[in-house]
Order: structure tokens, then C-alpha cells, then sequence
């Protein structure tokens, strides 16, 4: 085994601050000593690392980058850094803190009443609450606005129906947020582990984020106060919005992962002999393999920062993080292809991490706007033009 | 308890070192630096003593513009405040002449138990620690494994070799060298991270520390520096295979010194 140290043929590093540097730092040691020795283990049992909530709280990953109700308030770059170095170490635990930091954090602290950023925040901010983000259904994965789970309002209440579908952290979560579609449209609410009607079932069998929760919630005349509600969020903007945060996250995760899968293929290449007892790295054929690998990181890398400080200026367009997912993504994907071949067979077991990687990065790409939508929002942004129905 | 850490940034370890241009030290523009390991444990050691015992710690470390990184590293672990010794004259100072600085430093600072870690990852010396307590006439002892604090004194328990360890108790002020893995180190979290920024980070050249040249002059010089050379020796064991193994073990032992 070698040290993580980062890829960095740019000199990259030349851009990022002291604060933001020792923000990686601190991360990647954190992922190095808790993680990267029993990953493969999780991995192959399909268990998440719970143990693991509580000391990621106390470095304060959690609303990582949101201000107030004990959130260390870091910037985007910081942020995506952080996410980086998870996804480094596996695309699953990235995701945990992508959901509890963007999806679920983020729409209260945007959306919330006082109340519930009161109730909630410092909770999960502390790691004593786990929540997850109801969006997806069963039938409605790219196209949300068509989906079924209703809101109906009795009262002081609200009774919730429906199905959610591929929901990270679902069984585990202390708190839900369930979108669901009232008489005034698309409404976010806050539903609470035990709630009658409301029950969760972790989905088997996955080949791809198995050291991650991924689950189906139900909720059959799910009754919930009127003060569940998140009262800011009002259409599908609002899921969309954190979506966006979530997208952002993503693409730097992926950074991460394509890091992972790069330097295990170049530790292998230079090691292993072929051919008149010469390492594989000296084989022209590979060495393009590594030319263009390392190509695709550094320009993701170009991206990934350009579009943080683009954020932490509050200029960033959604489409320019669709983007930046879009890219970073299927680039992770390849790389860790490509990192697969180079290892030859001994790239399918698990004492490598690349197989990993790149089974995690199947779901990656298909979630938080498949690589298909992003295509599609760019395609509208420079056409004019939307081509979702057609 | 106010206790002042001393330690090193050094090229990180396992990183691919290569020699300068005249074969006296590594280039140094192709590394990247971390805080040399056994300061870590000190560092550690000394967080430690400060939430048991109350009080302050102050890092402190010699080098150019880049060891400041290790001190707000120390500082977002939780250190108070940082003192950095950053003069053009600092420049390749051997272990003397640092220490020299460092009491230096450590007079003003006057903390009651300086910390370090016993050796430095780069050259390997392990002087620079006790050749500081002898500069400021304080008791000292290396390789330490544990600390418990008395009133105005310290039990320590150090390594001896072939795994003996001993017990002695050291007056205060004292300098103690600090073995790697002696306890867990901290991360620093996000908000330490922050906090550091507006922690006081103090820069002492050799003027304000009242040291005059001569005190600089190294003392020793580095005269070259190489990569073992690799030989090809390959010796061919012959009897049975009990009279081989006893052969192979005492060659580990005795030849190789591995076992």
C-alpha cells in the first residue's frame, strides 16, 4: 500500500489556499486511517460504516458548507474538496454526506421554519440525526413533476400517500424529507421516523454502492401536522435547487474516485512485468492509456475549481453544475474503465479498489440527474430549445 | 501547565526524492512537506496535558515561509499560538545552531515543559531536542512513551532498548523527546481549521531573538548526501535444510541485522 497523496500534474495546488489545503488534508488523513483499511470488507458484506457518523460529525463534514446552527460554514471549493477525498475513499460514504449536507440540511436551512432549523439542524449537523430526501418514485425518476405521492390536506393535517424509490440513507434516517404533490403543487415535508403509515425497506441485491443505504419508502395516509411542511418550498424548484447542490458535490466526488482508480493503475503498471520482464507502464499501448487518463483528471480538476468560485461568488449556473456532473462523472467512469483494463484480472477482485470505484460510478451517473438530463439541460441552455418529452 | 511544542516540517514521507544539483540534500522543489511524525505525537501529547492539566501550548518551528503551513496545522488541532523562526540567515542551520534559536525563542516564551518529537524524518539526527535543553539548562529525557503530570514535576516513562522501559520523574521546567505512536492523533476539524486564522502566529527572526552570527555558524556541514547503491549479492545456502535454516537465521541476525 502507498499513501494517497493527490494527483496533481497542473500544480493545481498553486490555486487553492493554505485553509483550503490543510481542509483536504485533514479529510484525506481521516479517510486514510478509517476508511481505506476495511472498505473492501464493507463493500463485499453491503454494510455502511454507521461508526463512522459520529467522528465525521466532530470534524464537522455535515452542512460542511452552510452558515450558522453549528455548521462550520466552509466555502464551496472547501466543500468540494472535502467530498473529493470522501469519495476517494468510496463513492457511498460521499453520498451520506452529499444527502445529509445538501439535500436534506441545505432545504431546511433554505426552506425551514425556525422551528425545524431549531429541531433539526444541530441535530444533524452533530450526527445524532440521519435524515434522507424523498424525491424519486418508483415510475418518476428524470421526470419528478409527474410523480404520484399526494399531500392532502384535513385540517391542521396533512395526509401523505405515495412511494419513493432509490432513497439514500431511507431506513436509517431519524427524518425524511418527503416531496409530494398538494393542492398548491410540489411541497417538501419533514417526516419523522415512526410516523404511522410511514415505513422503510432497504433495496438488496445492489452491484453498486454497497457500502451505502439505498432504500424504498412507503407512506399510506401518513398523517402529519401542518408544521411538518417546509413553508419555503413551493414547486419543483425546490428539490431542484437542492439538487444542484447535491450536483455540485458530486462533481468533485468524482474527482476522487477517478484519483483512486489512477494511482492504483499506475502502482500496478509500474510493478507489474510483461513481456521480456519489463513493467506494463513501459508498454506504449498503456502508457497512452495513462496520457489520456490523467488528461481527463486534470481537466475535471480545471472545472471542479473554476465552477467552486464561480459558487462562492453566487454566480454559478445550474446548467454550468450539470456541466460539471456531467463531465466529472462519465470522466471517473472512464478512468476507472480504463484503470480496470490496466490491471487486467487482477482488476475484477476486491483487493483492488478500482472494481469498486467503477460499479459505484454506474449509479453515480444515473443519479442526481442521469448523464442523459444533463445532456439534455445543456442542449436547452444553448439551443433555447427543451428536448425533455421528445 | 504552558507548554511549547517544537516541530519540523519535513519532505513528506514516501514521496520520490531526488538530490540537488550538488548531492548535498533533496531537491526540495519536487516534494511536498508535512509535519515530521514523531511532532505529531508531541503535538498530541501536549493537547493532551493541556484539557487534563489546563494551561497553553505554543508551537514553534524554524524553517522558510512553507513551515508556516505546519504551524496552522498545529494551530487548527488546537494549539493557541504559533511562533515561526523565519530569517534568510536560518538557512541550513544544523542541529546546534537550530537549537540555538529554538532556546532562543523557547527563554521568551517561557513555557514549563517543551515538547518534541525525538528525531527529525529527514536527517534522522534526534540532536536537536536535547542540545536545546542544555542551552536553557533544563532536565531532559528522550524517547518518551507516556506522561503523567505531578505537582511541579512529570513521571515519564521511556523506551530502553530491547523492549525495556524505565520510570524516572523530571522536574519542571523540562524538555522531553517524544517517541512516534504513542498515542492517537487528533484530526483537525473544520471549525479548528477556522479557528486558526485568528489564532496569533508570531515571526521571530534572529535579530528579535538577540542571536548574533556566530551563534548561526553551523558546526556541521552535509557533505554529501546519496542513494545506496544497489548490490547484487546473492549467497547460496548448502546442507540440509536444518543446517541452512540455522545458517539464514544467523545471517538475519547477525549480517543483515533484520531480526
Amino acid at each position: 500500500m502507498f499513501t494517497f497523496r493527490g494527483v496533481d500534474f497542473l500544480d493545481m495546488d498553486s490555486m487553492l489556499s493554505d485553509q483550503e489545503k490543510l481542509v483536504r488534508q485533514t479529510v484525506r488523513e481521516f479517510v486514510e486511517r478509517e476508511v481505506i483499511p476495511h472498505i473492501e470488507h464493507w463493500n463485499r458484506e453491503g454494510q455502511f460504516p454507521r461508526h463512522l457518523i459520529e467522528p465525521m460529525a466532530a470534524l464537522g463534514l455535515f452542512g460542511a458548507n452552510l452558515a450558522d446552527y453549528g455548521c462550520a460554514g466552509m466555502s464551496n471549493v472547501e466543500y468540494g474538496l472535502i467530498l473529493q477525498e470522501l469519495e476517494r475513499g468510496d463513492s457511498g460514504l460521499r453520498s451520506f454526506v452529499s444527502v445529509e449536507s445538501s439535500l436534506v440540511m441545505y432545504p431546511i436551512r433554505e426552506y425551514g421554519s425556525e422551528e425545524q432549523k431549531e429541531k433539526w439542524l444541530p441535530a444533524l449537523q452533530q450526527g445524532r440525526a440521519v435524515g434522507c430526501f424523498g424525491l424519486t418514485e418508483p415510475d418518476f425518476g428524470s421526470n419528478p413533476s409527474a410523480m404520484r405521492t399526494r399531500a392532502t390536506r384535513e385540517g391542521d393535517h396533512f395526509v401523505l400517500n405515495g412511494e419513493k424509490a432509490w432513497i439514500t440513507n431511507g431506513t436509517m434516517a431519524d427524518i425524511a424529507l418527503i416531496w409530494a404533490r398538494a393542492d398548491d403543487g410540489i411541497r417538501g415535508f419533514l417526516v419523522e421516523r415512526g410516523t404511522p403509515g410511514f415505513s422503510a425497506r432497504d433495496i438488496k441485491g445492489k452491484m453498486s454502492l454497497r457500502a451505502s443505504v439505498t432504500s424504498f419508502l412507503s407512506l399510506q395516509d401518513a398523517r402529519l401536522p401542518a408544521s411538518a411542511m417546509l413553508p419555503g418550498a413551493r414547486g419543483l424548484k425546490a428539490p431542484l435547487a437542492c439538487l444542484t447542490q447535491a450536483r455540485y458535490g458530486i462533481g468533485w466526488g468524482a474527482i476522487g474516485a477517478a484519483m483512486a482508480c489512477y494511482n492504483d493503475a499506475l502502482e500496478y503498471a509500474k510493478v507489474r512485468k510483461q513481456f521480456n520482464d519489463k513493467p506494463i507502464a513501459s508498454h506504449q499501448l498503456v502508457q497512452e492509456r495513462f496520457a489520456d487518463m490523467i488528461t481527463e483528471i486534470s481537466k475535471a480538476q480545471l472545472l471542479a475549481l473554476h465552477v467552486g468560485r464561480l459558487k462562492d461568488r453566487g454566480s454559478a449556473d445550474p446548467a454550468q453544475i450539470s456541466m460539471l456532473k456531467r463531465n466529472n462523472v462519465k470522466m471517473a467512469l472512464d478512468v476507472a474503465r480504463s484503470a480496470r483494463d490496466i490491471l487486467g484480472a487482477n482488476g475484477v477482485a476486491d483487493e483492488y479498489p478500482v472494481f469498486r470505484h467503477m460499479c459505484n460510478l454506474e449509479s453515480v451517473f444515473t443519479y442526481e440527474g442521469t448523464h442523459n438530463i444533463h445532456t439534455l439541460i445543456l442542449g436547452e441552455r444553448v439551443t433555447g430549445i427543451p428536448a425533455y418529452g421528445s | 501547565m504552558k507548554i511549547a511544542v517544537c516541530l519540523k516540517q519535513v519532505p513528506a514521507r514516501d514521496g520520490v526524492l531526488r538530490l540537488n544539483a550538488d548531492s548535498t540534500w533533496v531537491r526540495e522543489d519536487d516534494v511536498s512537506f508535512e509535519i515530521n511524525e514523531p511532532d505529531i505525537y508531541a503535538l498530541e501529547e501536549a493537547l493532551r496535558l493541556k484539557e487534563k492539566e489546563g494551561g497553553e501550548v505554543v508551537v514553534c518551528t524554524l524553517g522558510p515561509e512553507r513551515a508556516a503551513q505546519a504551524l496552522k496545522e498545529a494551530l487548527a488541532k488546537g494549539a493557541d499560538r504559533a511562533i515561526h523562526l523565519h530569517d534568510p540567515a536560518f538557512q541550513n542551520l544544523d542541529a546546534y545552531a537550530t537549537a540555538r534559536a529554538l532556546a532562543a525563542a523557547i527563554r521568551q516564551a517561557a513555557p514549563d515543559l517543551v515538547l518534541t518529537g525525538l528525531q527529525a524524518d529527514d536527517d534522522g539526527f534526534a540532536q536537536t531536542g536535547v542540545i536545546l535543553a542544555e542551552m536553557l539548562g533544563w532536565a531532559h529525557s528522550t524517547i518518551i512513551m507516556e506522561i503523567q503530570a505531578q505537582e511541579r514535576a512529570l513521571k515519564a516513562k521511556r523506551e530502553l532498548e530491547g523492549g525495556w522501559f524505565q520510570w524516572i520523574e523530571i522536574p519542571l521546567p523540562a524538555v522531553l523527546t517524544i517517541q512516534s505512536g504513542i498515542n492517537k492523533p487528533r484530526y483537525a476539524t473544520l471549525k479548528g481549521i477556522l479557528a486558526a486564522k485568528t489564532k496569533p502566529l508570531q515571526r521571530l527572526g534572529w535579530k528579535e531573538l538577540g542571536l548574533d552570527e556566530e551563534a548561526l555558524k553551523p558546526r556541521q556541514k552535509i557533505t554529501k548526501v546519496f542513494v545506496p547503491p544497489k548490490s547484487g549479492k546473492v549467497e547460496w545456502l548448502e546442507g540440509t535444510p536444518r543446517e541452512i535454516a540455522q545458517r539464514l537465521a544467523d545471517k538475519l541476525k547477525n549480517e543483515a541485522r533484520v531480526i
